[in-house]
């Protein structure tokens, strides 16, 4: 970001500024959403998903991964496949049919 | 010997030392929170029963958190690009602002901790309330740490903007990726522990 001129980071202000709000209005709809007692699958399905997109917005513009270096991208894409891997761990009794 | 690549980029990376560096800490957090939300997965699924977070936590004050915590990413985000538009008043303020956020977040969380064990409930009580326990307790520690380092920025640390003015940006940049980063697991947390 070394070298942005001032207008460049006028732009960047506006554009912080409405995900500002959007990320205001997610919050309430998370919140809304929670209110509907959808069956627990569904529950966890919408919650995460708009939670998902509230963190791309926040690492998108705030943390400015929409434009960052390539070095950057190749390590959060090594961190995202780690990550997934710990998620699926919990499900390894599934795999062996240890739980039925 | 000065330190090398503070701010020119390094030809090999495209980036300042302290950005990559970050970034690789923000992997390993990644990693820490990514094998709590695993363990609460894996107690979870297995559990004969879950209670729903919002019967038992404080839904209200935990919104109150969350808008917190977004608007301090807000304020966090606005110091950095006063600093790239040469206002040094404006960036106290937002990082000021940033850090009374941090506090008042804090506070919250202190009140909602309080109102648990006022009524005698502790890690020990169940399996939901140890991983609330210690999935919150964790981000709250990360919530002191990140506003030592935006005090130390906003107070002492700031002298560095009258010698190395782009330097210092970068440093608020970096501590703004850490923060940023603070605010996301809360973002995921929310909904985990309060709404499912």
């Amino acid at each position: 970001m070394s070298g942005t001129s001032v207008e460049e980071i006028k732009k960047h202000v506006r554009t912080y500024i409405l995900v500002f709000v959007a990320l205001m209005a997610l919050t309430i709809v998370t919140v809304a959403v929670s209110y509907l007692h959808l069956s627990v699958g569904w529950a966890i399905a919408v919650a995460l998903f708009i939670a998902t997109i509230k963190g791309s917005l926040v690492a998108g513009f705030f943390m400015h991964l929409i434009s960052e270096k390539k070095l950057i991208y190749a390590t959060l894409i090594l961190t995202f496949v780690f990550f997934i891997a710990l998620m699926i761990l919990p499900t390894s009794g599934y795999l062996d049919k240890v739980v039925k | 010997m000065q330190i090398p690549y503070t701010v020119s980029l390094r030809p090999d990376t495209g980036l300042f030392n302290a950005k990559l560096g970050v970034w690789l800490f923000l992997a390993s957090e990644v990693m820490l929170f990514g094998a709590l939300f695993s363990s609460y997965v894996f107690l979870r699924v297995a559990a004969p029963e879950w209670p729903h977070g919002y019967d038992l936590l404080n839904v209200p004050l935990a919104l109150l958190n969350t808008i917190v915590l977004i608007s301090s990413s807000v304020t966090m985000v606005m110091s950095w690009a006063s600093l790239m538009m040469k206002d040094f008043v404006k960036y106290k303020r937002y990082m000021g602002l940033t850090i009374l956020c941090g506090l008042i977040f804090l506070v919250v969380k202190a009140f909602e901790y309080g109102e648990k064990f006022a009524v005698g409930i502790t890690p020990a009580d169940s399996t939901f309330m140890a991983i609330y326990f210690t999935l919150t307790g964790l981000h709250g520690l990360h919530v002191v740490g990140g506003i030592i380092v935006n005090t130390y920025f906003w107070g002492p640390g700031s002298k560095m903007w009258k010698r190395e003015p782009e330097r210092f940006t970068n440093r608020v940049e970096v501590a703004g990726l850490y923060w940023h980063f603070v605010d996301l697991v809360w973002i995921f947390l929310f909904p985990v522990l309060y709404l499912l």
